[in-house]
């Protein structure tokens, strides 16, 4: 394929999964942020999402479609609720330290996993997309007759793929109206801020620990559900998840919606567009020391504040 | 003092311990040491000055592939490729501090799981001489110093024993100097220690040259005694275990890594007799011992009954 | 410091209680020791290699309980014990050592993933313990193993890959493209395959090797050259499918012929969402999927003794597909030990070198019952059985056999000598 058309592919591909990446990271820095851990199962919730939507879409039976959307309302909420019991039945018993909620999460990794095996069993399994149609893509040249169109071989993405990105796009922009303008958001913001004083002013803090993590592991698994009619339920499918988006909210700095938005860009676009020029192995060695020197060279993230 | 004795008297229980043991158990004593160095260089870092690694994977695996690549490629005997995996561990541990020491807390955390995964993804790229992710075999031709043969159950219990011992001790040491101490201080409070005048940074660095070089030797060990080097062991699992390995056993404590190690490495063995989903009963066992014995096994014992434990 | 296994000790209470109660007991008895023979299986039950361990179980479970209601071996009943070692070399390694010193195990087999069998090798050797992989790599025949190290059960992928060659070169085309994982299994594709359409006066035009654990693919396919006539595929793994869908999706209705190796979909449904493209496109199988035509009595039995349908699925649940080019090789394997133990007159561990050089004494393997993938021809010097390969074409949705190479076609001059190496 020639230059152009093979970088637009590659942007409109690392778009897809930049666009996944970001609703995934966001859940991660919501709970980071607010909670100060690192939650080491949030890998975990994406997978029981994606699973969680093989079920309902396959007992649904009925057109693709009706089983997408009872899988896109009931995966997240059926997975905040799992979230919200570990957060009862483990974090809120060592009170939120650090290196003992990275244990009990990776606990509770190991569980889902295993249940997952013996439930749902080894095998990807494929969800059918609502709709998905091959859209070939134009692109132009100037020849003796100038401005010219044509469909270059290959060139094409399906019309699922673009709903993934709007998608994500629309529940990016409602999280962000949710956060700065709701009442909710206000709350889980002066929770971040300072606890024991947001804890004076009266507000339940427990409750809203409780809220915000199931609210990140609810964000993974609406992101595993997006995906999974391109990439399939597995039960180890939460591995890189859980490593990518833990990448991009560092990278794009704690706290700063856009900074997420930014990095996930950058994770999701940069090996794709890299492989233009090298190998594809090459591409992604590059691409992830890339990634390590934005930190390197700029410690706070991309949009973080100065000390942090 | 104190500290030493029971250093020894651990060495010493190891020791009696390769003559009693079942073949099985003496088998697996021989890998939970050789891992438990790993995990001693691990807590180095992450125990007692407070940063925590996501990629210590890397240097297990510069250890492991230094040594390997040496006998295998350059024909070199044991000790030597030894030393030079030792030595060209130490560089690269010198270079990653170079770098990622520019960050801090969870910036670290990144940077350092970054670094594991491009060495990681470098090795499969460097098939041609690593054989990717299959790895290869030494053959035992090639591990023998001075006639001995390190694949046998005997010999390579008592090389683990000489070889984690040696760590044991020296972490003992370590912990008790001044640098050990100006470290613990890092790990307590950076800024204070800053302001009474230490160099934070280059005692960070050297925390990191000796974590990370204590960590290769482990994995040249574990080349060297059976057999295989492979690139599942550059892994990101492998970089979770070591820090799993020291939260079970106690952070910040000489034994902690060994303690974590073995009940780890038992766990699994015993509940896998069980049951298929002895994944289930690992998580479930973590989570308990999260909420019941949250500063591990040693640092519960430390905490309640023996304070002086190093 | 004996370990006690709680499920050991119940199983051995129970098979007592069974022993006592058991009307076949007379069966066993002739032998001089009326003790199972056990075998240690090395099963891919977590990891990556999990939908290839769960079938691996299934089909060993079924060539275990025809093994014993024929007699067993030399009169001897055969007991598994199982192991998992999570797809991971190291526990693979730690695995063999329990079934050499715990559980007293007579041989082991089973695994199947390249690193692990590589990872447990050292052992074997050290442990004198008999392993029989079944992996489908080339590391038994290239020599980088040991004595103790066998593949009787299944063909190496050296062996697939050339034997492809003069198919794809006269059926399909010249000018190949090569996808596949950029890791040893698909480096050995690269390498023997390039080799093969070469000698069969082809070209490859690109090799792209794809990282592994990557899960999209796309950005990748625009390497393809536009004059690409093959497009020779192969992945494994979770992401399998995502490969093959985008594969159509990219190339829409303008797809160059496809040739790919079943790997790439094992364990996946060919009715699943998105593949309805490969409609036409070609596979190479270890053993066919779907019942044929010509199926022979031995796969009839075979079939239904795993308890796989005729399209390759369980008998109970139609959307959990098997892995039907590869688990045969257990079956096979099992009665090739069964074999062994009974050419060396095994009586027990003491006789593992014995049950070695029994097996390294076999020749020509005809097609039976004991080995319904077809005939083989073994070679004890590299510990490598060499057999049939076959080419499937989809054809409204299933896979229907179109070429079987012969066994000539997939032999290469042996790489090593393991009966020289003392025991």
């Amino acid at each position: 394929m020639e230059f152009g058309p093979h970088l637009l592919l590659a942007v409109i591909e690392g778009s897809v999964g930049a666009a996944v990446l970001a609703l995934t990271a966001l859940g991660l820095s919501l709970v980071f942020g607010v909670m100060r851990v690192v939650n080491v199962a949030h890998g975990e919730f994406y997978m029981l999402g994606a699973v969680i939507a093989w079920y309902v879409a396959t007992f649904l039976g009925a057109h693709p479609a009706v089983g997408f959307v009872g899988a896109l309302i009931l995966a997240p909420a059926l997975v905040a609720v799992i979230a919200m019991l570990v957060d009862w039945l483990a974090l809120k018993r060592v009170g939120y330290d650090p290196e003992a909620t990275i244990v009990a999460t990776i606990g509770f990794g190991y569980i889902f996993q295993q249940l997952t095996l013996m439930g749902f069993g080894p095998e990807a399994r494929p969800v059918d997309p609502p709709f998905n149609s091959r859209i070939a893509l134009p692109w132009f040249e100037f020849g003796e007759n100038g401005l010219e169109f044509y469909f270059p071989w290959g060139l094409s993405v399906t019309s699922y793929k673009l709903f993934v990105i709007g998608a994500a796009a629309v529940l990016l922009i409602g999280f962000w109206l949710m956060l700065s303008r709701s009442k909710i958001g206000l709350v889980m913001r002066a929770t971040e801020l300072d606890r024991e004083t947001a804890q004076a002013f009266g507000i339940p803090v427990d409750r809203v620990y409780a809220i915000v993590f199931g609210l990140g592991a609810g964000l993974a698994a609406l992101a595993a559900v997006l995906i999974v009619p391109i990439q399939q339920a597995h039960y180890l499918m939460g591995h890189d998840p859980l490593l990518l988006s833990f990448i991009v909210v560092i990278i794009g700095g704690l706290g700063s919606i856009r900074g997420t938005i930014v990095a996930a860009l950058l994770i999701g676009l940069s090996d794709g567009i890299i492989s233009v020029f090298f190998s594809p192995t090459l591409a992604k060695i590059i691409a992830t020391l890339l990634v390590a020197f934005v930190l390197v060279f700029r410690p706070q993230g991309l949009y973080g504040k100065k000390a942090a | 003092m104190k500290t030493h004795l029971l250093h020894l008297a651990l060495i010493g229980l190891l020791f009696a311990l390769g003559f009693i043991l079942p073949d099985y158990h003496q088998g697996n004593f021989s890998r939970i040491m050789v891992l438990a160095i790993y995990a001693m260089g691990y807590n180095v870092m992450f125990g007692y000055t407070g940063m925590l690694s996501l990629g210590h994977a890397m240097f297990f695996a510069a250890g492991m592939y230094g040594f390997g690549l040496s006998v295998q490629l350059g024909d070199l005997g044991v000790i030597p490729a030894m030393l030079l995996a030792l030595l060209g561990t130490a560089a690269f541990a010198a270079l990653v501090g170079a770098l990622s020491l520019r960050t801090i807390g969870v910036g670290f955390m990144i940077v350092t799981l970054m670094f594991a995964q491009a060495v990681y993804l470098t090795i499969l790229y460097a098939g041609k001489y690593t054989r990717g992710d299959e790895g290869f075999v030494l053959q035992p031709e090639a591990r023998t110093i001075a006639g001995m043969a390190l694949n046998q159950p005997d010999i390579r219990y008592f090389t683990a024993l000489m070889l984690f011992g040696l760590v044991l001790l020296g972490t003992g040491l370590l912990v008790r100097s001044n640098f050990g101490s100006v470290l613990v201080a890092v790990r307590e409070n950076e800024e204070r220690t800053r302001m009474l005048g230490y160099d934070v940074i280059a005692h960070k660095m050297g925390a990191v040259v000796v974590s990370g070089v204590i960590s290769g030797l482990s994995g040249a060990t574990y080349a060297a005694l059976f057999g295989y080097v492979g690139a599942s062991f550059a892994t990101v699992q492998y970089s979770i275990f070591p820090l799993l390995w020291v939260l079970l056993g106690g952070m910040g404590t000489t034994l902690g890594p060994f303690v974590g190690a073995l009940l780890m490495f038992y766990l699994i063995d015993y509940s896998s007799g069980l049951t298929n989903a002895y994944m289930l009963i690992v998580g479930v066992a973590l989570v308990l011992l999260v909420l019941f014995a949250r500063a591990g096994i040693i640092g519960e014992i430390r905490k309640r009954w023996v304070p002086w434990l190093p | 410091m004996t370990q006690t296994n709680r499920r050991t000790l119940l199983k051995s209470a129970a098979a007592g209680g069974l022993l006592a109660a058991n009307p076949l007991l007379g069966r066993f008895a002739s032998a001089q020791s009326a003790a199972p023979i056990k075998l240690g299986f090395q099963q891919h039950v977590t990891g990556i290699g999990a939908a290839y361990g769960r079938w691996y179980g299934r089909t060993t479970d079924a060539a275990v309980k025809m093994i014993n209601d024929a007699g067993g071996i030399n009169g001897r009943p055969v007991e598994i014990v199982a192991e998992d070692d999570g797809t991971d070399p190291k526990r693979g390694a730690e695995v063999l050592e329990k079934f050499a010193n715990q559980h007293g195990c007579d041989a082991a087999f089973g695994a199947l993933f390249s690193h692990v069998v590589i990872g447990s090798a050292p052992a074997a050797g050290e442990l004198k313990l008999p392993n029989f992989v079944v992996s489908e790599g080339h590391h038994v025949a290239s020599g980088m193993l040991n004595r103790y190290t066998l593949q009787p059960g299944i063909t190496d992928v050296k062996s697939q890959v050339q034997a492809m060659a003069p198919f794809v070169a006269n059926t399909l085309g010249k000018k190949v493209t090569m996808v596949f994982p950029d890791f040893a299994f698909g480096h050995d594709h690269r390498d023997y395959f390039t080799a093969a359409i070469e000698a069969q006066g082809g070209e490859v035009l690109e090799h792209i090797a794809i990282p592994p654990t990557e899960t999209s693919f796309t950005k990748y396919f625009p390497k393809i050259p536009r004059d690409t006539e093959v497009l020779y595929h192969v992945m494994v793994g979770p992401a399998v499918l995502t490969f093959v869908k985008e594969l159509g999706e990219f190339f829409g209705p303008s797809a160059p012929a496809l040739f790919g190796f079943l790997d790439s979909l094992e364990a996946v449904d060919l009715a699943s969402p998105g593949l309805e493209f490969l409609e036409g496109s070609y596979f190479w199988e270890g053993n066919p999927r779907y019942a044929q035509e010509d199926q022979s009595e031995f796969d009839k039995t075979f079939r239904a003794a795993v308890g796989v349908d005729a399209n390759g699925a369980s008998i109970s649940d139609p959307a959990d597909v098997s892995t039907y080019s590869h688990m045969f090789g257990c079956w096979e394997t099992l009665h090739i030990i069964k074999a062994g133990m009974e050419a060396a007159g095994y009586q027990g561990p003491a006789d593992r070198a014995k049950l070695i050089e029994a097996v390294e004494a076999m020749t020509y393997i005809p097609e039976s019952q004991a080995n319904p993938q077809g005939a083989k021809v073994f070679n004890g010097k590299t510990h490598q059985v060499f057999g049939h390969q076959y080419i499937s074409q989809v054809q409204d949705g299933k896979l229907v056999k179109v070429h079987t190479t012969s066994i000539d076609d997939t032999f290469y001059p042996d790489e090593a000598d393991y009966i020289s190496q003392s025991f």
